[in-house]
């Protein structure tokens, strides 16, 4: 297949992908707008209100870049977990795995699904919040960049998710049992210099962390961790995740017998 | 506007429309190999040999069946071919593509009706054909146009905005087709393309596939209806156990048959089987005579004989289709159909 024939196949799979997750908005789209619009007004207006300043910004302000990434690590990953798992388990891979398209542009159209739900999701959830709150910008293509690396490097995480997935419970349990956790600890809410030193040096192992504190830093300007690092960690584990779905998908772990 | 066509749906006019592709013309070429595979074999992790290195030839343009019980081996070779599955040995070329070294213009050959559906069933019918055609870099107004033709030419153009979910089950066999279709590939693979089709209906995609045979395409089909084998293909191999017990021309099969059994329902009882000199009789029940007769053999001496013992036959049938029957001799009694 030729560079067009790939750029055609590549579009084809990524239209797929947008259309899957537009077509059930109201499973997609709506319902972390409506979970982010609680945050804000239970822990943002109601118990913010009594915390106080955190980096000399409103809490409210604070948690503001932790909860839009949260949504977007959230339904990046949701979304590539549940379309390629539902793929296998409809067997409708079968058509990428049949076609002459290589087993990257498969990768890349799906991250590419996972993108645009993590993004939509992500710019829903900043409106949501511009209704709470002014929510400054302190730096746009740190947060841009942020936005887009942390929303790959997640989709690629349900990709191999969904690539061992041998059923639905296998679906959930990474993202109820790993990524849930490592989000909330991962100084959406506080930050780590509240935290005794002991805690905040185990918090340094969260890479969920510095992808947080890297897009709060292109919000408002503050961080807990060297920005340096947080690009170094997300791009690290973005090349480690590719290589290795690439593997598995070469190998066809779970898709082919 | 959606182009009048005739439609496999209406009822008493069941035509699928001619196949007007854009085949480069008639590419039949029979001394080339459209598939060939040469000692394949696979072995599953969990220790299950499912192919004892097998050979095996298709011909460009061929209709050629591939038949065997279940188990056979049949889907696992089609697996491979399609790459689907993983060989553990062996070599297959399709239309001189190895699929080691020339894996992607092989599987650009190649349209594939699987077995089981395996479409996503929430994806309107439209969508299904005109993604698998971007797969294989098909442009997408040209595959919306080729998505037209086909869906038009099976009956579906009037469903194209409806989730495949809500299809038919005849319905669901013929999207297969169209989307195996809609790269226009050069050799179809059918896997058990009728299952589950009403007899109408069958027939029309017997004369679709047949029409797209004409226009070039090679065809390799698995069916349980040996009928359809019979009917549509020149060329013949069955699997049995892994290995190719049959693979030969279908006419120098079915000449092969050197008995063939009718059964007689008879206008009176008969308390036993009667002894009719030349052939082999059994009373099924009292109202049902088999007789078995041997190839080349009159049937008039037959009802001569019947005559003479004031037999009189109501009607005939023949017990099985000739395929059948022998399909049943090649691979044991035990096979339940193919």
């Amino acid at each position: 297949m030729n560079a067009r024939g790939q750029y055609i196949a590549f579009r084809a799979i990524l239209i797929k992908e947008v259309l899957r997750f537009t077509r059930i908005w109201i499973q997609t789209i709506l319902p972390p707008m409506i979970t982010t619009a609680l945050y804000f007004l239970i822990f943002g207006r109601l118990i913010g209100s009594q915390i106080g300043d955190v980096h000399g910004y409103h809490y409210m302000q604070y948690i503001v870049p932790g909860l839009i990434l949260m949504a977007v690590i959230t339904n990046s990953y949701a979304n590539v977990v549940s379309s390629f798992f539902s793929a296998k388990f409809q067997r409708n891979i079968e058509e990428m795995l049949v076609a002459p398209v290589p087993n990257y542009l498969i990768m890349l159209g799906f991250i590419g699904g996972g993108l645009a739900r993590g993004l939509s999701v992500g710019v829903a959830v900043t409106i949501v919040a511009m209704l709470f709150t002014p929510i400054p910008l302190y730096n746009l293509w740190v947060a841009i960049s942020v936005l887009i690396l942390t929303s790959m490097l997640f989709s690629l995480g349900g990709l191999i998710n969904a690539i061992y997935a041998k059923n639905f419970d296998h679906v959930s349990i990474v993202p109820t049992f790993v990524l849930t956790p490592l989000t909330y600890l991962g100084g959406v809410f506080y930050s780590v210099s509240m935290l005794p030193p002991f805690w905040q040096q185990v918090s340094l192992a969260n890479p969920i962390l510095y992808m947080v504190n890297a897009f709060r830093y292109g919000l408002l300007g503050v961080t807990d961790v060297h920005l340096g690092v947080a690009y170094l960690a997300i791009i690290g584990f973005i090349v480690a995740l590719f290589s290795f779905a690439l593997f598995l998908l070469n190998r066809g772990q779970g898709i082919r017998s | 506007m959606p182009r009048p066509h005739h439609s496999i749906l209406v009822r008493r006019t069941v035509t699928i429309a001619p196949f007007n592709l854009p085949f480069p013309g008639p590419q039949i070429n029979i001394m080339a190999s459209a598939l060939s595979i040469q000692q394949l074999g696979k072995t599953y992790k969990n220790g299950v040999t499912a192919l004892h290195g097998i050979d095996l030839e298709v011909a460009q343009g061929d209709f050629f069946a591939l038949l065997g019980p279940n188990g056979a081996g049949k889907s696992t070779t089609i697996g491979i071919v399609s790459s689907l599955v993983n060989k553990t040995s062996g070599k297959v070329s399709v239309f001189g593509h190895d699929l080691d070294t020339e894996l992607a213009a092989a599987k650009a050959c190649i349209g594939l009706v699987p077995q089981e559906f395996n479409f996503n069933v929430f994806e309107p019918v439209v969508e299904v054909l005109v993604n698998q055609a971007g797969y294989y870099g098909v442009p997408r107004r040209l595959a919306f146009e080729r998505a037209e033709r086909y869906l038009n030419q099976l009956g579906l153009w009037d469903k194209r905005h409806e989730q495949a979910r809500d299809l038919s089950g005849g319905m669901k066999r013929r999207l297969m087709i169209a989307r195996a279709l809609v790269h226009e590939p050069r050799l179809l693979i059918l896997d058990e393309p009728t299952a589950g089709v009403d007899i109408e209906i069958r027939h029309s995609m017997w004369n679709f596939l047949v029409d797209i045979n004409k226009a070039g395409t090679t065809i390799i089909l698995t069916t349980h209806y040996l009928e359809e084998a019979e009917r549509l293909c020149r060329n013949i191999a069955i699997i049995d156990h892994g290995r190719i017990v049959e693979n030969t021309n279908m006419r120098q099969l079915l000449n092969r048959m050197d008995t063939y059994t009718l059964v007689l329902d008879l206008a009176q009882t008969l308390a036993a089987a009667p002894t009719l000199e030349g052939f082999t009789t059994h009373l099924v029940d009292d109202h049902t005579l088999e007789v078995e007769i041997t190839r080349n053999t009159n049937i008039n001496s037959l009802f001569t004989a019947l005559s003479a013992q004031d037999i009189a036959v109501v009607s005939l049938r023949n017990k099985t289709n000739r395929l059948e029957e022998l399909f049943i001799r090649l691979v044991g009694n035990k096979a339940e159909a193919a």
